[in-house]
C-alpha cells in the first residue's frame, strides 16, 4: 500500500464518520434547541395549569344536549327548557317532559341512575344513590348545608360554599343552587332542534311523517306550501342557524377561489417581465422582482389587517387579502417556470414562420399551462384553509362565526357543528383540487 | 392520422374554450356576490385602502425618536414567534420523517398499513391550523404552546406527504445491497435511505419553516402569543405607533427568513446536484 492509498483511505474514513455522526449531531441539537424551547414556552408550568376537563367538557357536550330546569327565586319563575333558550320552553303547547313533576315553588325531577332531586319552598333535597340525601336550604343570607346521618364528606364533583352549590357526580346531570336560582340540568345524547326549531309544527317528527305531510295537501300555514315551510323552518333554524353558517361557508369559498384566480391574473402578464428570457432589459426585471419579495413579505396577516379597514366585514376583504399575497408568489413562480422553458418548441415554431402572437400561443403556453394550473390549484388549496383564518381575524365567513360562536363558551356543540363543517369543505376542495389536477398530469386522458 | 390530430387538437381547443368560460363565469359571478355580500362596496373600499396605513405611519411619525425603542421592546415577542414556527416545523417535521417512513413501499412495512398511514397523513394535512389552535387554547390558555402544536399537527401532514414521495424516488439498489450484508432494518434506514433524502427533506423542511412563521404570526392574532398576539392589542388599543413598529418587524423577519431559506435552498440543489452528476 503506497501513501497515496493510505491518504485515500483516510479521506474515505473521514467521509464515512462524518456521513455517520453528522444526523446525529443534527438530532443532538434538535433535542438541545427543543429543551431550551420548553424552557421558553414554560411548558412545565403550562401543563400544570392545563384544564383537561374543559377539553374533555367540550368533546362531550359537542354530541349531548341539556334541559334545564329552573326555578328562579328572585323573580319567582319556574321553567323547563332545552339548553336554557326562551325559545325552546316547554308551556302550554308543549307539555314537559314525564321527569319533571310539579312546578314553581315544589318540583321534583328524576334523573339518571337513580338520582333525584326534590324542591319544597326553598328546601333543596339532592338524593344520591348509595350514600344519602343532601339538603341545601337555601335564605337570603347564605346557603346550609345537611348531610346525610353517618357521612362526614360531600362525594366527589360535589363542591360546597356560602353562596354556591354545584354538583356534577356523573356527566349527564349537574344540580346548581345559588341564592337567587336552583338550576338542574339533565344531559341527553344528541343534538337538540337539529333540524327544526323548538316552536316548529314539524319538531319531533319521523322521516316517513314529514314525507306525508310534503305529499298532503293539507296546509301547515295556509300561506305557503309544506315543503317551503319545512325548507324555511329548516334554513332559519335560530339555534343552528344552518342558513347563516351555509353562507358563511360560501363567504369562505369565494374568498379561497376568487382570491386564487384574481392573484393568478394579476400575476401572468407581470411574470412574463420578471423572466429573463421575455425580458431582456434589467431594471425593470430587478423591480418587478423586489415587487413580488415586498407583497408577499408584507404577508396574509397584515394585509387583511389592511383591508378589513378598507372594505369592512366580508368577502371582499378576504379576496384581497389573498389575492395580493398570492399574486408576489405566482409571479415568483411563474416567472421561475418560464425561465426553464424548453427554446427548441418556440425555435420550431418560429421555423414555420409563425408570428409574435402564434409564437407565444403554441410555442410557450402549452409548455407552461399544466405548470401554471398545477400551482393554481395547489394554492387554491391551501388558501381554503388561510380564507378560514383571515376570517377569524375580522373578514367574515366561517372562521369568524367559529370564534364568535366559541367565545360564547356555551353551545359547544354549534361548535363541533362548525367545525365539521369546515373541515368537510377544507377535505372536498382538497380532493376536488388533487382529482384536477390527477387529470393534469395524465392529460385528462384515460390510460 | 391527419384528422385524429386535427379532431384532438380541436376537442383541446374546445376543452381550453369551456375552461376560460367557466373561469370568466365563476369571476364574474363571485364578485357579484362578494360585492352584495360585503358590508363596504369594492370602489369605496379601493379608495379608503391608504387611509389606514397612511394613519399609523402618521403616528409613528409623531412619536418622533421615541419610536425607536418599540423595536427592542418588541423583540422578545417576536422571538417567540420564531420560537413557535421553529419548534413547529422541527417537531412536525419529525413526526413527518416517521409517517413517511411508515408510508414507504421497499421498506418492509406491511402492505395494509401503508394507505392507512397515507389517509392519517391527509387528515392532519386538511385540518385547519385555527381549529386546533383555538380548541387548545380553550384547555391550556393562551400561551405559544398551542399554536406550536397546532402547526406542528399540520406541518407532520404536509411535509410527510412530500417526504413519501420523496422516499418513493429512492434508489432502492443501496438499500438491497446493505439488505444483503445482513443489515437490521435501522441499519438500512440509517444508511441506506436517509444519506439520499436529507437533501431534499432539508430544502423542503426550509419551505415549510417560511410557511409557518407566517401561520405563526397569524394564530398569535386569535390568542395564540407572540408578535401577532401584540399587533391584536395594539390594534385593539389603536395605537399606530407600535401597529406600524410591529408591521415593520414582521416584514423585516419575513423577508429575512425567506431570503435566508432561498439561499440555503439553492446551496443544497447545487450541493447534490454536483454529487450525481
Amino acid at each position: 500500500m503506497n501513501a497515496q492509498h493510505v491518504a485515500q483511505s483516510e479521506q474515505v474514513k473521514a467521509l464515512v464518520t462524518r456521513q455517520k455522526w453528522g444526523p446525529i449531531g443534527l438530532l443532538i441539537a434538535v433535542l438541545i434547541y427543543l429543551l431550551y424551547a420548553w424552557d421558553a414556552f414554560n411548558m412545565t408550568e403550562v401543563l400544570g395549569k392545563a384544564r383537561m376537563e374543559k377539553g374533555v367538557l367540550l368533546l362531550s357536550d359537542a354530541i349531548a344536549h341539556k334541559v334545564h330546569v329552573v326555578q328562579d327565586l328572585r323573580r319567582d319563575q319556574f321553567s323547563v327548557s332545552v339548553e336554557g333558550e326562551r325559545t325552546a320552553t316547554y308551556d302550554e303547547s308543549r307539555p314537559m317532559p314525564a321527569w319533571v313533576q310539579g312546578g314553581s315553588t315544589d318540583f321534583q325531577v328524576s334523573l339518571s341512575d337513580g338520582y333525584r332531586v326534590v324542591v319544597k319552598d326553598r328546601q333543596v333535597r339532592y338524593q344520591v344513590p348509595g350514600y344519602g340525601d343532601v339538603l341545601i336550604e337555601i335564605d337570603a343570607k347564605a346557603l346550609s348545608l345537611t348531610l346525610p346521618p353517618g357521612q362526614t364528606a360531600l362525594p366527589d364533583g360535589f363542591r360546597f360554599g356560602p353562596t354556591k352549590f354545584d354538583a356534577r357526580p356523573q356527566f349527564n346531570q349537574r344540580l346548581q343552587v345559588s341564592r337567587s336560582k336552583i338550576e338542574v340540568h339533565r344531559y341527553f345524547f344528541g343534538w337538540e332542534n337539529f333540524w327544526f326549531p323548538f316552536r316548529s309544527a314539524f319538531h319531533g317528527l319521523s322521516v316517513s311523517e314529514l314525507w306525508t305531510l310534503t305529499q298532503s295537501s293539507e296546509r301547515v300555514d295556509p300561506t305557503t306550501s309544506n315543503v317551503a315551510l319545512m325548507i324555511d323552518h329548516f334554513w332559519n333554524n335560530p339555534d343552528w342557524q344552518h342558513g347563516i353558517i351555509a353562507v358563511a361557508i360560501f363567504e369562505t369559498v369565494l374568498m379561497a377561489v376568487l382570491g386564487t384566480m384574481t392573484a393568478a391574473i394579476i400575476a401572468l402578464p407581470l411574470a412574463f417581465i420578471a423572466a429573463r428570457n421575455f425580458n431582456p432589459e434589467a431594471t425593470s426585471r430587478f423591480l418587478i422582482r423586489r415587487v413580488f419579495d415586498f407583497v408577499r413579505g408584507i404577508d396574509t396577516l397584515i394585509w387583511s389587517l389592511i383591508f378589513i379597514r378598507a372594505f369592512g366585514l366580508g368577502p371582499l376583504t378576504g379576496i384581497m387579502a389573498i389575492a395580493v399575497t398570492d399574486a408576489g408568489s405566482f409571479g415568483k413562480l411563474f416567472s421561475e417556470a418560464m425561465e426553464n422553458v424548453d427554446n427548441k418548441q418556440i425555435q420550431g415554431i418560429e421555423a414555420t414562420g409563425a408570428n409574435r402572437v402564434q409564437k407565444y400561443r403554441y410555442g410557450v403556453l402549452p409548455q407552461l399551462m399544466p405548470v401554471f394550473l398545477s400551482q393554481f390549484l395547489y394554492w387554491m388549496e391551501s388558501n381554503m384553509r388561510s380564507a378560514t383564518v383571515i376570517g377569524a381575524l375580522g373578514a367574515g365567513g366561517i372562521g369568524l362565526v367559529l370564534v364568535e360562536t366559541m367565545r360564547t363558551q356555551r353551545d359547544w356543540e354549534n361548535v363541533f357543528y362548525i367545525i365539521v363543517l369546515t373541515i368537510l369543505m377544507v377535505v372536498i376542495m382538497d380532493s376536488l383540487s388533487g382529482r384536477l389536477r390527477q387529470r393534469l398530469i395524465t392529460g385528462g386522458k384515460p390510460r | 392520422m391527419t384528422d385524429a390530430l386535427i379532431r384532438l387538437e380541436n376537442q383541446r381547443r374546445l376543452y381550453t374554450g369551456l375552461g376560460l368560460v367557466i373561469a370568466i363565469a365563476i369571476l364574474v359571478s363571485g364578485y357579484q356576490s362578494a360585492e352584495s355580500l360585503n358590508s363596504g362596496g369594492f370602489v369605496q373600499g379601493l379608495s379608503k385602502f391608504f387611509d389606514y396605513p397612511s394613519q399609523i405611519v402618521r403616528e409613528a411619525i409623531a412619536k418622533g425618536p421615541e419610536f425607536w425603542p418599540l423595536f427592542p421592546r418588541f423583540f422578545p415577542a417576536l422571538i417567540e414567534t420564531l420560537n413557535i414556527a421553529l419548534v413547529a416545523t422541527l417537531i412536525g417535521g419529525l413526526l413527518a420523517m416517521i409517517l413517511s417512513l411508515a408510508a414507504t413501499r421497499n421498506l418492509d412495512v406491511p402492505d395494509r398499513l401503508i394507505p392507512v398511514i397515507r389517509r392519517i397523513m391527509d387528515i392532519m394535512r386538511a385540518f385547519p391550523e385555527l381549529i386546533i389552535a383555538l380548541f387548545l387554547i380553550f384547555v391550556l390558555g393562551a400561551s405559544p404552546v398551542p399554536a406550536a402544536i397546532a402547526v406542528a399537527f399540520h406541518t407532520a401532514g404536509a411535509l410527510g406527504k412530500l417526504f413519501s414521495e420523496i422516499n418513493e424516488n429512492i434508489d432502492v439498489k443501496q438499500i438491497e445491497g446493505l439488505k444483503a450484508t445482513g443489515a437490521s432494518w435501522i441499519q438500512r434506514v440509517r444508511y441506506g435511505v436517509i444519506p439520499q433524502v436529507l437533501p431534499n427533506y432539508t430544502s423542503y423542511f426550509l419551505l415549510r419553516l417560511e410557511i409557518n412563521v407566517r401561520a405563526s404570526a397569524i394564530l398569535g392574532f386569535v390568542g395564540a402569543g407572540g408578535i401577532g398576539s401584540e399587533l391584536a392589542r395594539s390594534i385593539g388599543w389603536g395605537d399606530g405607533a407600535i401597529t406600524s413598529a410591529l408591521f415593520l418587524m414582521l416584514f423585516a423577519t419575513i423577508v429575512i427568513i425567506d431570503q435566508l431559506s432561498s439561499a440555503l435552498r439553492r446551496r443544497l440543489t447545487v450541493a447534490t446536484g454536483g454529487h450525481s452528476a
